[in-house]
């Protein structure tokens, strides 16, 4: 199994950072943004971009817990089904501006379930994607997303792997071949 | 693994432990499911189920035909007292017309022990038992099993007495093999009459003072005297029984602690639980009609969801 390096724990920290100031540029000082990381993966990320974003604007940003399981479209259609993780959102996403966290984007189903699954919490005034990789040239819907940490070339034979370590201080973001 | 070892359930006795678990932990999302303003996920879009009830239920049928629609999945419902069952056709032919209609699962209830193992041999469909006479009850068990967790955060070691009609009762015997599964500890309680033999080498402790079962328990699962299957005479009189087994205030406060309370429901109010018990703080009766529905919709998520 080849392993390639595409974000250390130091480049991590400031393709956060960076994230982190679009966010502000947009959504000045939060006052109708909420933030709804995905799961099971995406949370890691919500979290710590939300300490962040709670000390830089100095408010508690509500932030939700979106799992998609039950609204995905390869239900039936895989050989298990797929296993779900809490959700959790304690606050009405209606007339609020949205941003979706999610750690990969890839081919997008993730998103488009998710989506569906957020409409139950209220209709929103406007909803924004934030992904820490976005695999270029592999979407099979039309998703994109509004804030991107690191563009990736990929193949679909390949594999994005997120690897966290038991005090989550040192990410590591690796291109693995499957083989 | 996210899947069940079996493509219906039939029984708690032909399920593991694992199997148990994977359907308490995918209650858990769907107990959140039916507590959000849109209780409605579309998981079950394209599976047509078939609800074949031989036998009268109220609140088993609603809670499984509320599961159903909260996961989108199409739903026929069948009662044998207004169907051709009064013509004389059997039970296989009624079942293969239902599926030549394209029925992808069928939850069934019959008064015949091991039709649903029946149908299960001779019918391409997964099949959920809803109730098979004096056998199994497995959805209750679980529902059951899932809302003492619920309050006790555990199962594993939890003290549970189960108490009144055993003989009869196709929730106690699911429960019992349930709760042994999961690490309780269970106790049937009972006249001598309504205490199946041999009811010991399910391991389980057997008692016969009601006031020494519920010293012993953390919860008391109280079951319903089914009048309507007792074709003898069992005890002298439903004052009698409610004498010796019905469970009423003064003797729960005579307890130095508070018993949690279950019942499968329908209450014969009076006989097996009083009013001021029933309606108590002690119990929670009404919670495990809630988790019904999250259980099944378990349940059927996961039959439906390992089907390619």
């Amino acid at each position: 199994m080849q392993k390639k390096l595409i974000l250390d724990s130091q480049l991590l920290s400031i393709t956060i950072d960076r994230l982190c100031q679009e966010l502000v540029e947009n959504h000045g000082d939060f006052e109708h943004t909420v933030l709804l990381g995905l799961q099971p993966r995406g949370i890691f990320l919500a979290e710590r971009m939300k300490e962040k974003l709670d000390k830089t604007v100095n408010r508690d940003i509500p932030l939700g817990y979106l799992d998609a399981t039950f609204h995905r479209d390869d239900f039936r259609r895989r050989e298990i089904p797929a296993r779900a993780s809490e959700t959790k959102v304690p606050f009405l996403i209606e007339n609020k501006k949205v941003v979706l966290i999610d750690d990969v984007l890839f081919t997008g189903r993730t998103v488009r379930a998710a989506l569906d699954a957020m409409i139950a919490f209220g209709r929103p005034e406007k909803v924004e994607l934030l992904v820490l990789i976005d695999r270029r040239h592999t979407r099979e819907l039309p998703i994109s997303a509004d804030y991107v940490g690191k563009y990736v070339d990929t193949l679909e034979s390949q594999r994005v792997l997120v690897e966290l370590d038991a005090a989550q201080k040192h990410h590591k973001i690796w291109l693995v071949n499957k083989d | 693994m996210s899947k069940l070892s079996q493509p219906h359930l039939l029984g708690i006795k032909n399920i593991t432990r694992e199997d148990i678990e994977l359907i308490f932990e995918t209650a858990d999302n769907f107990k959140e499911v039916i507590n959000r303003p849109i209780k409605k996920v579309p998981s079950l879009r394209d599976v047509t189920i078939a609800n074949v009830f031989f036998e009268n239920s109220t609140r088993t049928r609603l809670s499984f035909e509320l599961a159903q629609k909260r996961l989108s999945a199409d739903v026929v419902n069948f009662s044998a007292s207004t169907s051709s069952v009064k013509k004389g056709e059997t039970l296989l032919d009624t079942v293969n017309n239902i599926l030549a209609m394209k029925v992808d699962m069928i939850v069934m209830r019959h008064a015949s022990v091991g039709a649903p193992h029946f149908l299960a041999r001779h019918i391409k469909a997964n099949i959920i038992n809803a109730g098979d006479g004096t056998h199994e009850h497995p959805t209750q068990a679980l529902l059951d099993a899932f809302s003492i967790r619920e309050r006790f955060r555990k199962l594993e070691g939890v003290k549970v007495a189960i108490i009144g009609d055993i003989l009869h009762s196709r929730v106690a015997l699911s429960n019992i093999f349930a709760l042994n599964k999961l690490g309780a500890e269970v106790m049937v309680c009972g006249p001598p009459t309504l205490l199946p033999r041999h009811i010991a080498s399910l391991g389980v402790k057997v008692e016969l003072d009601l006031k020494k079962a519920l010293e012993w328990c953390d919860v008391a699962n109280v079951l319903r005297i089914q009048l309507e299957r007792q074709q003898i005479k069992y005890f002298p009189s439903l004052r009698e029984y409610s004498l010796y087994y019905g469970i009423n205030r003064p003797m729960l406060d005579s307890l130095k602690k508070d018993v949690v309370l279950m019942h499968p429901g329908p209450i014969n109010r009076g006989v097996e639980l009083t009013s001021d018990a029933a309606d108590s703080r002690q119990s929670i009766i009404l919670d495990q009609v809630e988790n019904g529905v999250a259980v099944r919709m378990a349940v059927m998520y996961l039959l439906a969801g390992a089907n390619s």
